[in-house]
């Protein structure tokens, strides 16, 4: 019996050990991969920062590019080159607002993280600490070039919590999770829940916009508050630790002990003590100080003039985005100097108006040089982003502006530039080989990097068409 | 002439007893009178790269429409002098959009959610011609739509066929003669609904008892019925008639096979299910509306002559929807099965030849069989293709004139026609639509 035990035990002690050098070769053998440099050749090459490049070279070396140019670009060494001819290379796509891993089944309430309904004002939400890495809905994605997305709370509440931005491959939500509250939505409209219900019928406040919006600014009035209280803090607590030091000083020299004691009399006995900390309105703190972009969403003209006036009074740093409703108001909005994340361009038009009110909105706003980006504002349909950003070429947003908008704009707009949204030497290698129009709905994704690595273009779907098409 | 509304809505018990038969009848002469009443134009469209969805492309080619319906199609049409003529400038002519599945216009009275068996709710009464959802998938090229009852029901109601033609009055857009459909659901939603009120079903065993039930009563009502009819034959005297019931008079026309019987369904298994129930009550399914999981056994609905009207790639939403992949509508083609892409939603229904472009990419569909999934085969389904779906002589001119290859991210429907009359004009001012009048 005990012998067997020990046994069991060196064999599992063995076991453990191969496996480690497994893992130790396989990991070194990854990283070797890494290191060589993978070259794709002779593909059209829309490097979004810098024009078409046709029969153009991509060099990619330990997750980032190195190289971009014509055919003549030096490849190194031992590089493993890919010939794309033929083929169309793009920057990886990068999607403003989902909510990718935190819903898996929409109807499956077990399944759903997307809102915290409890209150109107939940800006201590995180997506971090739902998003869910190993999401099913995350390869299919990945099959139409989508690499990045901001993974949003859902916007019925006014402040539902704080976005992240991710990148669609990784070991695990520690590797995807870029960074972490990124930027928090502010929502402002019809939509927008309400304890009260409509017209105060719970009789809980609020139940109007008219109350949304009171509470919004009286929440950034009580951060304001507790924001001084901290400053307020903090201000003592150094000055306390400069007596202090001063004290100890004046104990070293005087050692007559003339003093001393009178001395000790004046200052307080005690440091100061903390305020108590509020997770809610501490969440608050950074875009009071304008570290960080709210992302403004409204959808009626009268709305984003009401809620940008309340955000400008407490100079919160603004993204706008939604705006399907704010035709009237476009040159406003263009006043404003701020971006914009078009609002779904698939949301209806107002009664009585155009059919296409709503669709024409990406090139209306790009003619008054606003600087856009486009958002699926899905789960399930990211993968069909270029698509809303190619209908609207359909209705007069250039192509080349419509590309930007699912690359470099929405990187400028979410401060990555330096690191995505364009194929650039020193930026992330995030690549997409397609044959095609990244726009159109006949092309075909054949080939994904994301940071240097090829990713299998394989998802559920992938294999239940396999399994079935036996 | 009164209208087929008014007729409906008055409470005398004896009328009730023939209320069904005249209600459908007094739609199609109402819809057929008011079509007459239409002056069509008349027509050479020329210039044009048509995809006819039956006979492939004809490069350069015209069509000359006069009455409302195709008369010539081809690269060497003439057309008398009184035809307006439209030069496409090679531009692309398509049939006109079909939609086999839409809840448009009907302001959310989509489920009589009392009871899991309403065959004799009629979308008709709910239709509301002014709903502009009907505009807005006109201008992407939609000329005819089944509107159809929701899921919460196992046997919702008898839907409406209507052409839309925006800007006329109800009984106007009605699609004349169009056969009668039934919608039918399964799985998710009638057991959700009633399983929340503690009330039968709530289980898709639940699900199938009610349905074998009702057709049960069915069967037993129609043999009533036929003894009865059989006793008049004789010249039996003194006999009275059974109790009409406008309830089990909708379902008996289903075993009669006076309807279409459109079934909303998920699962595989449940294909299945309904079609053995089907089989065993002596009907036929017309289509697996969703059909998300048909990939799953396409020989099997192959083989019954079954279609199915899906969704190109949408998924997820609920657990029944978890399997569903992008390839389901030609791997099923593959095998056989006759497939629709329809829009369930007043948005897809905007760009309905997307959904059919991605058809393309997902599974390599041509383009006639893209074409044909937003066409011939919904017009199958709804059982309009002997009228619509093509263009083909003799057939409705329902077209649309696209500013460029339909099949892509980039098309706009430049022009609409149904019955030759434009209903869609891009160009246009305003909401592009020349028939609009103001009052309607």
């Amino acid at each position: 019996m005990k012998r067997s035990t020990m046994l069991r035990v060196m064999v599992r002690v063995a076991t453990l050990f191969v496996m480690f050098a497994v893992w130790i070769g396989s990991a070194s053998a990854q990283d070797k991969a890494i290191e060589k440099a993978i070259v794709l050749k002779g593909g059209k090459v829309l490097t979004i920062s810098h024009g078409v490049i046709e029969n153009g070279v991509v060099v990619m070396q330990g997750g980032k590019i190195v190289a971009v140019g014509s055919a003549d670009t030096l490849i190194p060494a031992g590089a493993d080159v890919r010939d794309v001819t033929g083929m169309t290379v793009y920057p990886g796509l990068i999607d403003s607002e989902t909510q990718l891993g935190l819903v898996e089944i929409s109807a499956e309430k077990m399944t759903v993280d997307t809102s915290e309904p409890s209150d109107e004002i939940m800006p201590h939400m995180h997506v971090y600490d739902a998003f869910h890495a190993e999401s099913e809905l995350i390869p299919v994605t990945r099959m139409n070039g989508i690499t990045n997305v901001i993974v949003a709370p859902e916007g019925e509440d006014t402040l539902p919590g704080q976005d992240a931005f991710v990148q669609l491959a990784g070991r695990s939500a520690e590797e995807m999770l870029l960074i972490r509250d990124i930027a928090m939505p502010m929502n402002f409209g019809p939509d927008q829940r309400r304890r009260g219900g409509r017209g105060g019928g719970g009789g809980k406040y609020p139940s109007t916009r008219m109350g949304l919006i009171t509470q919004m600014r009286q929440t950034f009035l009580d951060a304001q508050d507790y924001q001084q209280k901290w400053a307020d803090y903090e201000k003592k607590k150094a000055e306390f630790a400069a007596k202090d030091s001063a004290k100890d000083a004046s104990k070293n020299v005087s050692k007559d002990g003339k003093g001393k004691d009178t001395k000790e009399k004046d200052s307080p006995k005690d440091p100061p003590s903390p305020p108590k900390r509020d997770l809610k309105l501490e969440a608050l703190v950074p875009y009071l100080e304008g570290k960080k972009p709210v992302i403004l969403h409204t959808e009626d003209a009268s709305d984003v003039q009401t809620a940008v006036r309340m955000a400008n009074e407490f100079h919160l740093k603004l993204v706008l985005a939604g705006l399907t409703q704010a035709q009237p108001v476009l040159d406003w909005i263009a006043e404003q100097k701020l971006p914009v994340i078009v609002g779904s361009i698939y949301n209806d038009p107002k009664q009585h108006t155009r059919y296409d009110s709503v669709f024409t909105l990406p090139a209306e706003l790009y003619k008054r040089g606003v600087k856009i980006a486009f958002a699926s504002y899905d789960a399930h349909n990211v993968r069909n982003l270029p698509y809303a950003a190619g209908y609207a070429v359909a209705f007069g947003l250039p192509h080349d502006e419509a590309l930007k908008a699912i690359t470099l704009n929405p990187a400028e707009i979410w401060g990555v530039a330096d690191q995505y949204g364009s194929l650039d030497a020193g930026k992330v290698a995030s690549v997409v080989v397609a044959d095609g129009d990244p726009l159109e709905l006949r092309t075909d994704v054949k080939h994904l990097y994301i940071r240097g690595r090829e990713i299998p273009l394989t998802s559920k779907q992938t294999r239940l068409r396999d399994q079935y098409s036996q | 002439m009164r209208s087929c509304r008014e007729f409906k809505i008055r409470p005398l018990p004896l009328l009730s007893a023939i209320l069904l038969v005249i209600v459908v009848a007094c739609t199609s002469v109402a819809a057929q009178a008011a079509d007459a009443a239409i002056p069509h134009s008349e027509v050479l469209i020329q210039n044009a790269t048509i995809l006819t969805a039956t006979h492939g492309r004809i490069e350069h080619g015209s069509v000359y429409v006069k009455d409302g319906k195709i008369v010539a199609v081809g690269t060497n049409v003439s057309a008398p002098s009184s035809a307006k003529v439209i030069d496409a400038g090679g531009r692309y002519l398509t049939p006109g959009i079909i939609d086999a599945h839409s809840h448009s216009a009907l302001d959310s009275d989509v489920n009589e959610a009392t009871s899991p068996v309403t065959p004799h709710m009629m979308m008709a009464d709910a239709f509301d011609y002014q709903d502009e959802d009907l505009y807005h998938s006109l201008a992407g090229g939609v000329t005819t739509s089944l509107l159809l009852h929701g899921s919460a029901n196992m046997i919702g109601g008898q839907a409406v066929v209507i052409k839309h033609r925006v800007g006329r009055s109800r009984d106007e857009m009605i699609f004349a003669g169009a056969p009668r459909s039934i919608k039918f659901a399964s799985g998710e939603n009638p057991k959700r609904v009633y399983g929340e009120r503690d009330q039968l079903p709530s289980t898709r065993m639940g699900n199938f008892a009610v349905q074998r039930e009702a057709l049960q009563q069915a069967r037993e009502y129609l043999r009533e019925w036929e003894a009865y009819d059989a006793k008049v034959k004789r010249g039996d005297k003194d006999i009275t008639p059974p109790h009409k019931d406008l309830k089990l008079e909708a379902l008996a026309d289903i075993l009669r096979g006076n309807l279409l019987v459109q079934i909303h369904c998920y699962r595989a298994d449940e294909f299945l299910t309904e079609m053995a129930i089907a089989r065993e009550f002596g009907y036929h399914v017309r289509a697996f509306h969703h059909a998300l999981e048909a990939y799953k056994v396409p020989e099997k609905l192959a083989a019954e002559n079954v279609a199915i009207a899906t969704f190109a790639d949408w998924w997820g939403f609920k657990e029944e929807a978890w399997d569903a992949i992008p390839w389901n509508a030609v791997m099923s083609m593959r095998k056989g099965v006759r497939v629709a892409i329809k829009s369930d939603s007043d948005d897809f229904a905007r760009r309905l030849n997307q959904e059919a472009a991605k058809m393309m990419r997902y599974g390599g569909a041509t383009e006639e069989e893209a074409l044909q999934m937003v066409t011939l085969n919904p017009a199958w389904i709804i059982g309009v293709d002997d009228k619509v779906g093509s263009i083909d002589v003799g057939k409705d001119a329902d077209l649309v004139l696209w500013n460029t290859y339909p099949f892509s991210t980039f098309a706009l429907a430049d022009m609409v026609m149904i019955d030759g009359d434009t209903y869609f004009d891009r160009s246009a001012k305003g909401l592009g639509m020349p028939q609009m009048k103001e009052g309607n």
